[in-house]
C-alpha cells in the first residue's frame, strides 16, 4: 500500500465513500455472499436440467429440510470458528441433545414436550460448555479436546440407545418433536409469518439507513436500499410459492415446515448477537486477534467460553430437528455430519482462521450442501461421486478462504 | 514545579543533566517515578530508576538494547509491578497492578507490534472494550460521529472511510489509529514503543506531526525510539537509559547526536556528559 493511494476524503458524508468501503471490504476478503450464491445458482440450473424434478415444490420443500440439519450444526460451528476454534464434536453432542429428549418424552417417562426438549438443549449447552471449559483452563487445542469429544459423546450415546433394548434405535413417538420437521404451517399463517419476517427486515434496512442519513454519515444512495428491499420481497414471495403449493399426491400437503422458522429464529438471533451486542464484537475481536482484544480489557477467556456455550445451545436445537427428521434416533449416527457442518460455514464465507464469518454464511453452505446431496440422489449418482463433489466443492471454499485471507493484510 | 512529590528532594538524579537545572521553564510534572527498581529473579532489569514526565511536552526515552526502556515503560502500563520504588502521579503515590489500572488514571500505551484488530473498522477498533451501547445495543452512530471527530481533530485526513477495515491501512494510518484511540479515551499520559519504526518517509512525518499534536493539547508524550532524528524532531526532553540505570535526562537542548551517542553506547560518565551535554 503506497502513500499515493490515498486520498483525503471521507470526513463528511459522500455515498461515494461509502460505496469505496464496500468495494475495499470485497477486495479483502469479505467477498460476499453474491459469488457462492452465483454458485448455488449453476448447481440449481444443472440439476434442473438433469432431472425437471428438481425444481419442483415438493422436491424443493424437501431440500430445504434436508438443509436444515447443515444449516443449525453450521451455525454452531460459526460460533467457534470465529474464534479460531473448531469443534468436532458436534455431531454427536446434538445427537445425545435428541436421544435425552427422545428417551425423556417416550411411554416409560412421559415427559412433557415443553420439559424435555428444553432439557436436551440444556444438556447439549452443558456439554459445550464443559468442554469450553476444558480447553480455556487447561490451555488446550480445541481440535483435539473436541475430537476426544467425538469419540467419547458416541460412546455414551451409544449406551444410552442400547440401555433402551430397542434395538439400536429410538423412535420418536411424541408429537411435537415429531411435528418439528414433519408438519407444516398453514398456507396463511405461512403467508403471515414470511410477511412479518420481511417487513422486520426492511424496517431495520431502512431505519438503519435513515439514522445514518440524520446523522450525517456516509450512507447507501436510496436505490441501493429500495434494491435491497424489493429482492428480500421477491425471495419471500418465491418462499411462499414453494411452500404453499400443494405438494402430496394422494392428501393435500402444503404449507412452510415448522423447521424452516425454527432456522430462521436462530438465524435472527446468532446474528443479532453477532453484529449488535458487545458479546460479538469481542468474539470478532479475539478471533482477529486475541491480545488486542486483551489489551483492550477484553475479558478474552470470558467471550470464548460464551462461545462454546452458544455451540452447544446451537448443537441442541440442531439434535431435535435431526432426531424430528429421522423419526428417532439410533446409535449410528452419521459420524460426516461434522465434516459437513464445517463444510457448510466455509462454503457459506465463513474463515476457518477465525475472525471472519456471518451466521447467514450458515444458510448459504447449508443449502449447497443439501442442493448437492438432493441433487445427486434425484439424477442418481453413485454415493462415491457424491462423496468426490462435495470434497471438491469444501476444497474450493477452503482455497478461496485462504486466499482472501492473504489478502486482507496488504500492509504487513 | 507546583505538583512535585516531597520525596524529590531526597533524590539527585544519578548522573547527568539535573532535573532541577531544566532550563527556566517547568511544567507540571504528570507522571514522576522515584527508585524505581525490577528484579527478574537474579537480574535487576531497571535499577533506581527516577524520572519526571511532564504534561504537555514529549518525552523521548533513549538507549541500546536491553537497556530496560521496555522494561520501564510495561512498570508504567501496569504490565510489570516494580519490585520496589514509588509511582506518582499527578503529585499522587499510586500503585499499578494491572494494565486497567494505569488506564483508568489516563494511561494509553500505543505498542510496538500495533494492538488492533485487522479483521474490525476503524469505528470498531477505536472502541473496542470501550463500546458505546443504547437499549443493550451497540450504539453505531455515536461511536461512528465520536471517531470522525477525534480524527479531523488530529488531521488524520488520510483514510477513506472510517468503516474500512483496519487490516486495509497503511502502517502510518494504523499507527494515528492507535493513536487516535488513546485520546478519544482522554488520556493523559501516552506511551508510544517505536512508533516510526517500519515505516516509510512520509508516514514517518506523519506520526511524528501527530506526536507534537498530542504534546500540543496538553498530554504527555513518552515515546520510545532507536532512531535519533525523529527523537530529535519531536522531543522536547530526554532521558537515556543504560544497562538498567537512567544516566541522563534533561531538555531535549541539552543533547546533540553525537553526545546522545556516547551516553548511549558507554553509560557517560558525569563529567563526559556534563562536558558534551552543554
Amino acid at each position: 500500500m503506497s502513500d499515493t493511494s490515498e486520498t483525503s476524503v471521507a470526513v463528511g458524508p459522500s455515498a461515494d465513500g461509502a460505496l469505496r468501503g464496500q468495494l475495499k471490504r470485497l477486495r479483502q476478503g469479505d467477498k460476499g455472499l453474491l459469488p457462492i450464491l452465483l454458485g448455488l445458482i449453476v448447481l440449481v440450473i444443472y440439476f434442473q436440467i438433469r432431472n425437471s424434478v428438481f425444481l419442483s415444490s415438493g422436491n424443493l420443500t424437501n431440500l430445504f429440510v434436508q438443509a436444515t440439519i447443515f444449516i443449525l450444526l453450521a451455525m454452531a460451528e460459526i460460533w467457534l470458528l470465529l474464534l479460531g476454534e473448531i469443534d468436532l464434536s458436534v455431531g454427536f453432542v446434538s445427537a445425545l441433545g435428541a436421544t435425552t429428549a427422545v428417551i425423556l418424552l417416550d411411554n416409560q417417562f412421559h415427559w412433557p414436550w415443553f420439559a424435555a426438549l428444553p432439557l436436551a438443549i440444556l444438556v447439549t449447552t452443558t456439554i459445550g460448555t464443559l468442554q469450553g471449559f476444558i480447553i480455556i483452563k487447561l490451555r488446550l487445542p480445541s481440535f483435539i479436546v473436541t475430537l476426544a469429544g467425538l469419540l467419547g459423546w458416541e460412546g455414551v450415546l451409544i449406551f444410552f440407545v442400547d440401555r433402551q433394548g430397542t434395538g439400536g434405535t429410538i423412535p420418536v413417538q411424541e408429537k411435537v418433536l415429531y411435528d418439528l420437521v414433519n408438519a407444516n404451517l398453514s398456507p396463511l399463517w405461512t403467508w403471515i409469518f414470511v410477511l412479518a419476517c420481511l417487513a422486520v427486515l426492511i424496517y431495520l434496512i431502512v431505519r438503519r439507513d435513515q439514522s445514518r442519513r440524520t446523522s450525517g454519515l456516509d450512507s447507501v444512495p436510496h436505490f441501493v436500499t429500495i434494491a435491497k428491499a424489493v429482492s428480500l420481497i421477491v425471495a419471500g414471495l418465491v418462499l411462499v410459492m414453494i411452500f404453499n403449493r400443494n405438494r402430496g399426491t394422494f392428501i393435500v400437503l402444503e404449507g412452510m415446515p415448522y423447521a424452516i422458522p425454527v432456522d430462521i429464529a436462530m438465524l435472527a438471533a446468532g446474528s443479532f448477537i453477532l453484529t449488535r451486542t458487545r458479546v460479538g464484537r469481542y468474539i470478532y475481536a479475539i478471533g482477529g486477534n486475541s491480545e488486542a482484544a486483551r489489551r483492550a480489557g477484553v475479558n478474552v477467556n470470558r467471550y470464548r467460553l460464551l462461545a462454546f456455550v452458544f455451540t452447544g445451545f446451537t448443537a441442541g436445537v440442531a439434535g431435535l430437528i435431526y432426531a424430528s427428521r429421522l423419526g428417532g434416533i439410533s446409535d449410528n449416527v452419521d459420524p460426516n455430519l461434522v465434516l459437513l457442518a464445517v463444510a457448510s460455514a466455509v462454503i457459506g464465507g465463513t474463515s476457518l482462521f477465525g475472525g471472519r464469518g456471518k451466521m447467514i454464511h450458515a444458510v448459504i453452505g447449508g443449502l449447497v450442501i443439501a442442493t448437492i446431496y438432493n441433487g445427486m440422489a434425484l439424477i442418481s449418482m453413485s454415493a462415491a461421486t457424491q462423496y468426490i463433489a462435495t470434497a471438491l466443492v469444501l476444497l474450493v471454499a477452503v482455497a478461496m478462504d485462504a486466499v482472501a485471507r492473504r489478502g486482507s493484510s496488504p500492509s504487513r | 514545579m507546583t505538583t512535585t512529590p516531597e520525596s524529590t528532594s531526597s533524590f539527585t538524579p544519578p548522573n547527568g543533566v539535573s532535573v532541577s537545572g531544566d532550563s527556566g521553564v517547568a511544567p507540571s510534572t504528570l507522571l514522576s517515578l522515584r527508585g524505581i527498581t525490577k528484579s527478574f529473579g537474579a537480574v535487576e532489569a531497571l535499577k533506581h530508576v527516577d524520572l519526571d514526565i511532564p504534561a504537555g511536552q514529549v518525552t523521548a526515552l533513549i538507549g541500546d538494547n536491553g537497556a530496560g526502556k521496555s522494561t520501564l515503560i510495561k512498570a508504567i502500563a501496569g504490565i510489570y509491578a516494580p519490585t520496589s520504588g514509588d509511582i506518582f502521579w499527578e503529585g499522587r503515590k499510586v500503585t499499578l497492578h494491572t494494565p486497567r489500572d494505569a488506564e483508568n488514571l489516563g494511561i494509553a500505551t500505543v505498542y510496538q507490534d500495533l494492538a488492533l484488530c485487522d479483521n474490525l473498522d476503524i469505528v470498531q477498533n477505536m472502541y473496542l472494550g470501550h463500546e458505546e451501547s443504547r437499549h443493550f445495543t451497540l450504539d453505531e452512530i455515536k461511536m461512528e460521529l465520536n471517531t470522525k471527530r477525534v480524527l479531523s481533530e488530529l488531521s488524520v485526513s488520510t483514510v477513506q472511510s472510517v468503516r474500512q477495515l483496519v487490516g486495509s491501512l497503511s502502517g502510518g494510518q494504523r499507527q494515528a489509529i492507535a493513536v487516535a484511540r488513546a485520546v478519544m479515551h482522554e488520556s493523559k499520559l501516552v506511551i508510544m514503543d517505536e512508533p516510526t519504526a517500519a515505516l516509510g518517509v512520509s508516514q514517518t512525518a506523519q506520526v511524528l506531526d501527530l506526536i507534537k499534536r498530542l504534546a500540543s493539547r496538553g498530554i504527555a508524550v513518552l515515546v520510545i525510539s532507536h532512531n535519533l532524528v525523529d527523537v530529535f524532531e519531536v522531543a522536547d526532553r530526554i532521558a537515556v537509559m543504560y544497562l538498567g540505570t537512567l544516566v541522563s535526562s534533561g531538555p531535549a537542548a541539552n543533547y546533540d547526536t553525537s553526545s546522545a551517542v556516547e551516553i548511549i553506547t558507554t553509560g557517560g560518565s558525569r563529567s563526559d556528559v556534563a562536558a558534551s551535554a552543554k
